[in-house]
């Protein structure tokens, strides 16, 4: 019955079913675009177009092109220290999560021998992502408390004769409350990419006589790359992007990028925190890129 | 699949026969304190939930009732929690029915390079790398001049869109890398339309990993804070909520709310599993059948 039409396909140019495909393309995509159209790039330029607008100190704004918010920013030392500390945090966290994201995806593809106990180990791992952060967050204060289980603890068996102060509320419980919340996002994609290593290709560089060291260096971390530039992403973006993790943690001792940029939002100084807005998202991006410059992640994951 | 060669590299792994290499022992420790120490914290909020009235916010727990689960749900001084609960449960819904159709089409696109391709890929991560916050302002900015009120179902869904979506198209993506291109053709030399491929073909093998698209969508929309932070309008969602409470409320009712929110991820969990094993029994079913 269809076979005619299948035969007709060919006589078709290469040129029109070559367009035809493009339109295509375009139809499945359009609402994707027309989602990120209104709710990403629109907004994103909105905060742009703010950054050079004149405040009036009362939450009002006019159109202007004054650079004075990016030079009252750029120049102010409280800037720079906090992207001290939002970078300090930034590598702490991306550093943990890599190492203990890598070996956990390492150990349940290659150590673990029934794949439905590996499986089920790496769900065992994805269960407290459907937690909401917050209450994840909160849940190391009855443990890191100067009254927690842990000072408690240590008081017991005589090893501290006064409860620790830097384990809450310190940049000490910021990372570990960070690593706790992004480790996932690392274990994901690298388990991911792991997966798709061909074991034969260990195997004969078993057989060649490569070391254990050779074979994590040459065969699992380059191709395991996709996924570890994807891990980092998620991380990278959601620490820069954070700002509630470090205010409850720190207790107020440090603060982020964003949150002094929620700071002058909640005082209305809008052109002056679109102007810090704009170089934190410039930056971000730049890391970003630098990530991708590295590994096309598109053609790996669709490989 | 790599699973049929998976008992032999194990083996290649580990070359002395039968047992196990020392790495195996150290992964597996590193392993075992990675999942003690997420468990952990959390296993202590929920058994400091079920204390009675003088409980406090640490160990040691004084006695047990559901007296912090009642407050909760009855006292005023926290809030509207069930009306959050329920707004963020049906924005959720929405967001993962959305993210779920929206990244299917999205992921069938990009298999093939069309013109522009690059530009929304790079918009997509942008998207998803862009501070939420930041992002949030700006929606509600951009509500502001064209003079509409945020809402938690308008500009709080778009801008949890904006994040949902980026997240679902990457899964689609390595979803969509284990899909044999064959089997397309097969449909495709055996007559069936485009869209007979799509429903016929791509749509049941597919299933598991659009159930996982949707699973993503609905935490990241159930759980999102930074960018419904200032869109949401009058009425708070779940996390606002949540995150309020943070900020007044020092009572283990706190601690309660997080086990509700738990038991609630668990259900939907459980219940999205149990549709994926129930599509894959009935496709095996009606293989073994024909």
């Amino acid at each position: 019955m269809t076979r005619p039409t299948r035969a007709q396909r060919p006589a078709k140019t290469p040129e029109t079913s070559g367009r035809r495909r493009d339109w295509l393309g375009w139809l499945y995509i359009a609402p994707l675009v027309l989602v990120l159209v209104p709710f990403f790039l629109a907004p994103l330029l909105a905060v742009v177009a703010a950054s050079v607008f004149e405040s009036d100190g009362f939450g009002g704004m006019t159109p202007a092109l004054d650079l004075s918010n990016y030079w009252q920013v750029l120049t102010s030392d409280l800037t720079f220290n906090l992207y001290w500390s939002t970078a300090k945090f930034t590598f702490l966290t991306w550093l943990f999560s890599l190492i203990i994201g890598f070996f956990v995806a390492y150990f349940l593809v290659f150590h673990v021998r029934n794949p439905l106990l590996g499986l089920g180990l790496f769900l065992l791992c994805t269960v407290p992502f459907w937690t909401s952060n917050i209450i994840r967050m909160i849940s190391w204060i009855p443990l890191l408390g100067k009254q927690g289980l842990i000072n408690e603890a240590l008081l017991k068996i005589g090893l501290i004769h006064e409860p620790l102060e830097f384990l809450l509320f310190s940049s000490f419980a910021v990372v570990v409350a960070y690593v706790h919340q992004l480790t996932i996002f690392m274990i994901v994609p690298i388990f991911n990419a792991m997966g798709r290593i061909d074991k034969r290709v260990v195997e004969a560089a078993i057989d060649a006589g490569a070391s254990r060291f050779d074979i994590m260096r040459l065969i699992i971390v380059p191709l395991s790359k996709s996924g570890i530039a994807l891990g980092s992403i998620f991380v990278v973006s959601i620490v820069m992007g954070d700002f509630f993790v470090v205010k409850v943690m720190s207790g107020g001792g440090s603060a982020s990028v964003v949150g002094a940029f929620y700071e002058d939002v909640g005082v209305l100084q809008y052109p002056k925190a679109a102007a810090s807005a704009v170089i934190l998202t410039a930056v971000l991006m730049a890391a970003v890129g630098l990530i991708l410059r590295t590994v096309d992640i598109r053609r790996e994951i669709t490989r | 699949m790599p699973r049929k060669t998976r008992s032999r590299t194990s083996r290649a792994v580990a070359p002395s026969k039968g047992g196990r290499p020392w790495t195996f022992y150290v992964l597996a420790t590193l392993f075992a304190l990675y999942v003690a120490a997420l468990y952990g914290p959390m296993l202590c909020i929920y058994i400091l939930s079920f204390q009675d009235v003088r409980g406090g916010l640490v160990f040691p727990v004084k006695g047990f009732s559901l007296h912090w689960f009642v407050e909760l749900v009855t006292q005023a001084r926290t809030g509207d929690v069930k009306g959050a609960f329920d707004r963020s449960i049906r924005l959720a819904a929405v967001v993962t029915v959305l993210t779920v159709v929206v990244s299917f089409l999205a992921g069938l696109a990009f298999r093939r390079r069309f013109p522009g391709d690059r530009i929304v890929f790079t918009l997509m991560i942008g998207s998803l790398v862009a501070p939420g916050l930041v992002l949030g302002i700006g929606v509600g900015l951009l509500f502001n001049a064209a003079g509409l009120e945020t809402n938690w179902y308008t500009s709080a869904l778009g801008a949890q869109l904006s994040w949902t979506l980026p997240f679902g198209v990457l899964v689609m993506f390595a979803v969509m890398s284990r899909f044999e291109k064959v089997w397309e053709e097969a449909a495709r030399d055996l007559g069936a339309t485009r869209w007979q491929t799509i429903r016929l073909v791509m749509i049941p093998v597919l299933a598991p990993g659009l159930v996982a698209v949707g699973l993503f969508g609905f935490t990241l929309s159930y759980d999102e804070f930074a960018r419904t932070l200032q869109t949401a309008g009058a009425l708070n969602t779940l996390p606002l909520e949540i995150w309020s409470m943070t900020l007044n409320i020092t009572s283990p009712s706190l601690y309660a709310l997080g086990t509700v929110t738990t038991i609630v991820s668990f259900v939907i969990i459980v219940a999205s599993l149990g549709t994926i094993a129930w599509m894959q029994k009935r496709r095996a079913r009606r293989q073994s059948g024909s």
